[in-house]
């Protein structure tokens, strides 16, 4: 069990580890597949290269599941880490709580970060679609992926945020310097006041809802006004966000073929033959199960009735927030359906993550951006993060 | 019974633009080592994002204008999923749901007349690279030089109905999409690539027979003989039920003259197409707009008939001269500086042209500055330059784009002085050097005085106005 994909020396104080999906120059990245074993990048992710110039030391590179769309990274080709009771353990929360990292770079595609910082006490964040450039990242669903970061503290992911974000001519959906700009330090900040709890997202364990109340508290206590309200189409991000992630990810993988690089079986005598064998030999099920699905769901026959109508729920849902954040400042939800997972719950519940993705899917469909936090997850309007953050900041110093 | 032909064509012109279309490769890769032309993202590797070259979306709104398209104002990119070797992303990204231009009409003239091609759209795409299969060794090697080098497809509407018209077509949308200079669709470089969709219906039906595809044809040659042989074939299946005409992709064999089936495998299959979520759609506002219509050059044959009418050229002078819109710039330069039409037609047509023939170049690579041709025509018109002189000047003019004419006139010593007293100087040695040419001459062989003339010119580095020279030659002979 190795938390670790590759371990790096470096000197400087301020270590990170960036999970397997980051391409770094002269270390391998496999983005926890056997079909890229051994792929090392001819370039490096963007953001690897800006933290760098900030002053940050690489101290290593962390597994991740399969293409980073499981739950905590129990997908992956080295295999699932997991204690002796058989929960599952997240590779960049392991080495965080070590300390041998003050933060993770993560790419959060079906909401793993999330669920990692919940379920692990950690702080983290999923930062406005388009501020953190993507050069450099494993594709999976480009429409949402996004780089995240995970710490011990909320001005950690701060000072992480000002050093990532900002405008990248290497990706196209890249947005202008001025809207990056308000995720840095020095953008004003603004006092967040109104919270809302959807309920209908409320379908976790005990220790989750505890979790949810606890925070509600202590934000009530601090004079910010909790609305508890209904609401059951931000829920359906999920169907839709499914649909979207497995079809673009089926594209996205396809490029691995066992042509140019990566996985090649031995066991081939035509073209058809190498590809079919090289893929089938090298990735998972669960990444099998969901190139089948994307590639139906992108089929003439389904591509108007599955495909363009997700396409359209996600316009519907990005309506839905804005109105909700005419009223409120975030929305409150879980994180996860619960604490901790077990191996034995996940091998004999195969789609887990296409379920349990239900709190993480609302941000990844619509690009907003969420901060997970004392094991609950805050939505707030595009651009706000740095706000979200500066609460989170304000709440741990209280706690202490 | 009496059959007709239906066409309909895909094209696909290669733009001619220095880059790739979503990376900074160079474009050009034509006889250059295979992967030289590449990097990560052609190569399709994981992690590289695609930024669209905008000068793509130009060259695609001039063609889409040129063909008289409507221009789609919002146009947005797909991708295209296939598995295949020389496809290294195993997607192409193209245009399915929002094409730059739809809509268009193309007019060709053949011996029936004229006739008006609808086309349906034109979208962009990116090229893939190439199979290159080693005999030898049995091995198959890929040259990623050409991904993402940039297309445009030209899908027309099933209008056509001959290989004359085919070819009319083929040769009009080469003619205006060179005057645009966005494409140089020459076959025989692959710069310009053909489907051909062939169906065979009885005259005046109104319904489509069967449909067959032949794919990435490359010569216009091969097309027609394809299309006689596939209408053959169509007519012979239906009249006399040789076979079941199904609807399929063939493959044109040029050398046995024939078309086969290919296998269902290599043909079958969803593309699945869906917007590549990349790529923002590109929004062309009324400035984009209005500059790339701006820019477009007036056709060929509008050229032509201003050339006649209002400058006076002969019609084999047009002719010649609109074949380029390099030409046309050039010559329509030349003269509005010379003020002389006929003068400037005169040295495009001779001078100019074999110059370019000269350096085996064509007549779309020719980068001369008409102002300095014109220039130059002044000189001669103006007794200042010989006229072999000038022709030594427009040839350094054509290595060094920086030569002005009268500075280089000047430099060389090929200005005309009309200095009298050496003209008179020369006259004397040279005439007094050849006393049995002057004998002839006053013999009444009038033509003998033109080795002396000769002579005279070249002592004098034909830096002299020829008439003077010829009188003042007289007038000494004749007074001897």
């Amino acid at each position: 069990m190795e938390f670790y994909f590759e371990k790096v020396n470096t000197s400087l104080d301020k270590k990170i580890v960036a999970d397997d999906m980051l391409l770094t120059k002269g270390i391998p990245t496999t983005a926890g597949s056997r079909m890229l074993d051994g792929y090392v990048s001819l370039f490096e992710a963007e953001v690897l290269t800006r933290l760098t110039n900030a002053g940050y030391g690489l101290c290593g590179k962390a597994s991740v599941g399969e293409l980073a769309i499981d739950l905590l990274g129990e997908t992956s080709y080295k295999g699932a880490c997991v204690d002796e009771n058989g929960k599952i353990l997240n590779p960049v929360a392991e080495i965080i709580k070590s300390g041998d990292a003050m933060a993770g770079i993560c790419l959060d595609a079906n909401g793993y970060v999330r669920r990692a910082a919940a379920q692990y006490g950690l702080v983290s964040v999923k930062p406005t679609y388009g501020t953190v450039s993507r050069f450099g990242m494993i594709p999976v669903a480009c429409s949402g992926d996004c780089v995240s970061v995970m710490a011990e503290s909320a001005s950690a992911c701060r000072d992480i945020l000002d050093a990532m974000a900002g405008h990248d001519d290497k990706d196209g959906t890249s947005l202008p310097e001025s809207k990056c700009a308000l995720l840095k330090k020095s953008a004003p900040v603004v006092e967040i006041k109104r919270v809302a709890v959807i309920t209908d997202m409320l379908c976790c364990d005990d220790t989750v809802n505890s979790a949810v109340n606890s925070l509600v508290a202590k934000l009530e206590a601090d004079g910010i006004k909790v609305d508890r309200i209904e609401n059951d189409l931000i829920k359906k991000s999920r169907n839709a966000w499914n649909i979207l992630m497995s079809a673009e990810l089926c594209n996205n993988v396809s490029r691995y073929d066992g042509v140019k690089y990566g996985y090649r079986s031995n066991n081939f005598t035509s073209i058809d033959e190498l590809y079919t064998n090289s893929r089938t030999e090298a990735f998972g099920d669960f990444l099998k199960a969901a190139i089948l699905f994307g590639s139906d769901t992108l089929s003439t026959e389904n591509y108007m009735r599955v495909y363009d109508k997700a396409l359209r729920v996600r316009r519907l849902i990005c309506e839905e927030f804005g109105k909700l954040f005419k009223e409120y400042d975030a929305v409150l939800m879980p994180a996860c359906s619960a604490m901790a997972y077990s191996i034995d719950a996940v091998r004999a519940n195969k789609d887990m993550p296409y379920t349990e993705n239900l709190y993480t899917a609302p941000a990844s469909i619509t690009g907003l951006p969420a901060v997970a936090f004392e094991g609950v997850q805050l939505i707030c309007n595009y651009f706000n993060e740095t706000s979200l953050l500066a609460l989170c900041e304000k709440l741990e110093k209280e706690g202490k | 019974m009496r059959y007709e032909t239906v066409i309909g064509l895909e094209v696909h012109c290669e733009l001619a633009t220095d880059s790739k279309i979503f990376c900074s490769c160079s474009a050009h890769s034509y006889g250059a080592e295979p992967n030289t032309h590449v990097c990560p993202a052609c190569c399709g590797m994981p992690g590289m994002l695609p930024i669209v070259n905008k000068r793509v979306v130009d060259y695609g709104m001039k063609a889409g204008l040129m063909l008289n398209c409507h221009i789609n104002r919002v146009t947005t990119f797909d991708k295209k999923s296939y598995y295949y070797p020389d496809l290294p992303s195993a997607y192409q990204t193209t245009q399915w749901f929002a094409p730059v231009a739809v809509n268009g009409l193309v007019e060709i003239e053949t011996s029936e007349g004229k006739k008006g091609i609808r086309i349906k759209q034109i979208h962009m795409e990116e090229d893939a690279g190439k199979l290159v299969h080693d005999i030898r060794e049995d091995t198959t090697h890929v040259d990623f030089n050409r991904t993402s080098v940039p297309l445009i497809e030209i899908v027309s509407q099933p209008d056509l109905s001959s290989a004359e018209e085919v070819e009319a077509y083929l040769e009009r949308l080469k003619a205006l999409l060179r005057y645009a200079r966005v494409a140089e669709c020459e076959m025989a470089h692959g710069t310009m690539r053909c489907d051909v969709n062939l169906s065979v219906r009885p005259e005046g039906s109104d319904k489509l027979g069967v449909r067959t595809e032949m794919k990435n044809m490359n010569s216009i040659e091969a097309i027609k003989r394809a299309i006689e042989y596939e209408t053959a074939r169509h007519i012979d299946a239906i009249e006399n039920g040789t076979e079941v005409l199904v609807q399929e992709t063939r493959r044109w064999d040029d050398i046995k003259g024939k078309s086969y089936a290919m296998r269902s495998k290599e043909t079958a299959g969803d593309y699945r197409y869906f917007p590549d979520p990349n790529v923002m759609p590109v929004v062309i506002d009324d400035e984009w707009f209005d500059s790339i219509q701006a820019s477009l050059p007036e056709f060929p044959e509008v050229k032509r008939e201003k050339y006649t009418t209002e400058l006076g050229l002969s019609d084999y002078d047009a002719e010649q001269i609109a074949k380029s819109i390099a030409l046309c710039e050039c010559f329509e330069d030349a003269y509005s500086v010379c003020g002389n039409a006929k003068d400037a037609a005169n040295w495009m047509i001779s001078e100019v042209m074999s110059n370019l023939n000269a350096r085996q170049m064509t007549y779309d690579m020719l980068t001369l500055d008409g102002k300095a041709l014109g220039e130059l025509i002044s000189l001669v018109s103006g007794n200042k330059v010989g006229r072999a002189n000038a022709k030594k000047i427009l040839n350094a003019m054509f290595d060094d784009a920086a030569v002005v004419p009268s500075k280089y006139a000047e430099e060389n010593g090929f200005i005309i002085s009309n200095d009298t007293g050496l003209m008179d100087k020369v006259i004397k040695t040279m005439v007094e050097a050849d006393p049995k040419a002057v004998a002839d001459y006053k013999g009444g062989k009038e033509k003998a005085i033109m080795a002396i003339y000769g002579k005279c010119m070249k002592e004098l580095r034909g830096n002299c106005d020829p008439q003077m020279l010829r009188t003042k030659l007289i007038e000494y002979i004749n007074s001897l």
